[in-house]
């Protein structure tokens, strides 16, 4: 979801730039184009001379301040929903903290803390929420989380950030005008279409090749997975390689380093920020993604680091169970409170990345 | 010229804004008035039964409206509580809790109709050389203390076992009657669906799982025993008719209140002759 907008950024920065000259040479300024906030300072000054003409001061200022108004409401609006979810969320979660009849049932200590339940052996992290006793252990969640999603990472950061060097590395302007928009299509994949797909096929083949003893488990669920969040990665990465300034390329191959040794040495390291904010992108797409996983990981909430086992992660938790809960009680609570790390870590997640694109941003803003 | 263009654009949009209201309005009907549309929502072990039930009463009441889905006989009970559903389908019998609850807000405890009987069959791959299965070692298998088939008699290989979601009537049942309410194995994977059970046992050579009869395609059913000494018996329609296979159950209906109108003439078109033959035909089993 944050895909587009993070990714658009840098393509919309030289059409930016392009206007911004076209401007300076309109309001008959010879200054070499300023980075930034200056663009605000052009069209105010276009802004200041078509109020100075007669007649249609008052009309048009009205039409622009309207526009803005109207812009602005849009942009604010979204900004509004998304604190508004939280605070939704937060809310239907809050009563796990403090409620005391739930807090019969469930604590944050419970959730956490290994426990001993009757009918067990011994202390043990176990989800169960619709039992005798209800369970809601959230490490084998989070654990099943973080195992499908190491998975996806360890496939999808090659594939992305590699098909992304070679497009812009390598390829030619034909090959390149193939592999980029095929890469990018994949993003357009509905992921029930991938779920679906690693459910009736991928997971044979996969306990075929590794002989697993089930079919369904993380493995599966994140290679599955890594086909929804290589487009990202690759975008993002594609988008950071195409900003290193072709001097550091040409300086570099003048000082008589080889082409493999350009890339390993210059053009990675100076896209090293933009590599990490589609990292950090995808790893927020990942721990989010739902129906992929809820498909293909069989979802049993077993504690393991194994990804030959079956896992239920949180998301699909929220997806398999939410329809069912009574509005209000433990499981309802603990479900939201599940939604609430969730959010929190995806919202962690999107950040580091924006923080990261503005970052080589500015690293390679200034050699331009 | 432009302005009575504009008059007559305007006059355009004004129809089709009269047109848009009236299709919301008559969107919204079905949520305020029910005139002969009926709601029938719960397990989804019965959805295939109720559509079929709705398909052939609709032909032969062209007047009547009946929609059916699914969701768990758990998420049925609660539409029935909200007051979203005229019938609920359940495959599990209503809880006291669910009673005291549909008491406070109707002060009714509801009308429980039997309409079918079901046989709860355990599933095994077609390849599977295990014929048949006692209570006691399901309850093991399904509980995590049995985990190889070589300790049922079958190959040495492991049991990967497949289960609902915990918002399915079916795995409540099997929790109640086999597992005596002792918990699912954390190593069961649970499916949205007994037609993903199915389809994961029909691909999973070790799997085992359960659920309705009416979806076993491709797949084996054990022979159940009652015990290591009684007979095994398959789950066929005497058997299931008569009780003596361990895992048959009524399936209800459940309504707020005694059936009358349109669906009072839906539930007694059920329980007759034609409505009970389509039991069969689903693949259930009828009451007599």
């Amino acid at each position: 979801m944050n895909m587009p907008s993070s990714s658009q950024q840098p393509t919309t920065r030289q059409p930016d730039q392009a206007i911004l000259v076209g401007l300076a040479a309109s309001t008959g300024t010879s200054q070499s184009p300023p980075p930034g906030p200056r663009t605000v300072q052009a069209s105010d000054r276009k802004n200041h001379r078509r109020a100075q003409r007669p007649g249609l001061v008052s009309r048009r200022s009205g039409l622009n301040t309207l526009t803005e108004l109207a812009i602005r409401v849009l942009a604010f609006t979204s900004i509004a929903a998304i604190i508004l979810i939280f605070v939704f969320i937060g809310k239907e979660a809050w009563p796990l903290l403090h409620d005391s009849v739930i807090g019969r049932e469930v604590t944050l200590a419970k959730m956490w803390f290994a426990q001993q339940w009757p009918g067990y052996d011994a202390p043990e992290h176990v989800w169960q929420p619709v039992s005798e006793f209800p369970k809601f252990a959230a490490w084998p969640l989070v654990v099943g989380t973080l195992k499908v999603t190491l998975v996806a990472m360890l496939v999808a950061v090659p594939l992305g950030v590699g098909a992304a060097l070679f497009v812009s590395q390598y390829a030619g302007r034909r090959l390149r005008e193939i592999v980029k928009p095929t890469i990018e299509l994949l993003a357009g994949v509905p992921s029930v279409v991938l779920g679906f797909f690693a459910l009736m096929v991928m997971a044979s083949w996969l306990q075929q090749a590794f002989g697993l003893d089930s079919r369904l488990n993380a493995l599966v669920a994140g290679v599955a997975l890594s086909f929804a969040i290589i487009p990202v990665i690759f975008t993002v990465s594609e988008e950071a390689f195409g900003a290193v300034p072709r001097s550091y390329v040409e300086a570099s191959t003048a000082l008589g380093a080889a082409r493999w040794q350009t890339i390993v040495r210059v053009v990675v390291p100076a896209a090293g920020p933009g590599l990490a904010a589609g990292i950090a992108l995808g790893l927020g797409r990942a721990v989010g993604e739902t129906m992929i996983v809820l498909m293909a990981s069989g979802n049993a909430a077993i504690l393991s680091a194994n990804p030959a086992d079956s896992a239920r992660t949180v998301s699909a938790t929220i997806a398999a169970e939410l329809a069912e809960v009574v509005f209000g009680g433990a499981h309802y609570t603990v479900l939201f409170f599940l939604g609430v790390l969730l959010f929190a870590f995806t919202l962690v997640s999107n950040l580091l990345g924006e923080f990261a694109i503005g970052r080589m941003r500015r690293r390679l803003g200034g050699a331009g | 010229m432009q302005q009575r263009q504009c008059a007559k654009t305007a006059g355009r949009l004004a129809k089709l804004a009269i047109k848009g209201l009236a299709m919301a309005t008559a969107m919204l009907a079905p949520l305020t008035a029910a005139a002969g549309e009926i709601t029938v929502k719960g397990s989804d072990t019965m959805v295939i039964l109720g559509q079929r039930w709705a398909e052939e009463y609709m032909r032969a009441h062209p007047s009547a409206t009946i929609q059916v889905t699914g969701g768990g006989s758990g998420t049925g009970i609660s539409a029935l509580i909200n007051g979203t559903t005229d019938v609920c389908q359940a495959s599990r019998p209503m809880s006291a809790a669910e009673k005291e609850k549909l008491r406070d807000r109707y002060a009714t405890t509801g009308v429980e109709i039997p309409v079918a009987r079901d046989g709860l069959s355990v599933y095994v791959n077609a390849s599977n050389p295990l014929a048949e299965i006692t209570m006691d070692q399901l309850k093991l298998v399904f509980t995590g203390k049995v985990t190889n088939w070589k300790e049922l008699g079958g190959p040495d290989a492991k049991i990967v076992v497949y289960s609902r979601e915990n918002s399915s009537g079916t795995y409540v049942f099997f929790k109640e009657h086999v597992l005596k309410n002792a918990d699912y194995t954390v190593r069961a994977q649970s499916m949205p669906g007994t037609a993903a059970v199915v389809n994961a046992v029909a691909k999973e050579k070790f799997g085992i799982g359960y659920g309705g009869a009416a979806y076993a395609k491709g797949i084996k059913l054990l022979k159940v025993k009652k015990d290591g000494d009684s007979a095994a018996i398959a789950p066929d329609e005497a058997h299931v008719k008569d009780g003596s296979y361990p895992l048959s159950r009524p399936l209800f209906f459940y309504l707020r209140n005694k059936p009358s109108g349109d669906v009072g003439s839906f539930v007694d078109w059920v329980l007759s002759g034609a409505g009970q033959a389509i039991v069969t035909k689903v693949g259930y089993y009828p009451l007599k």
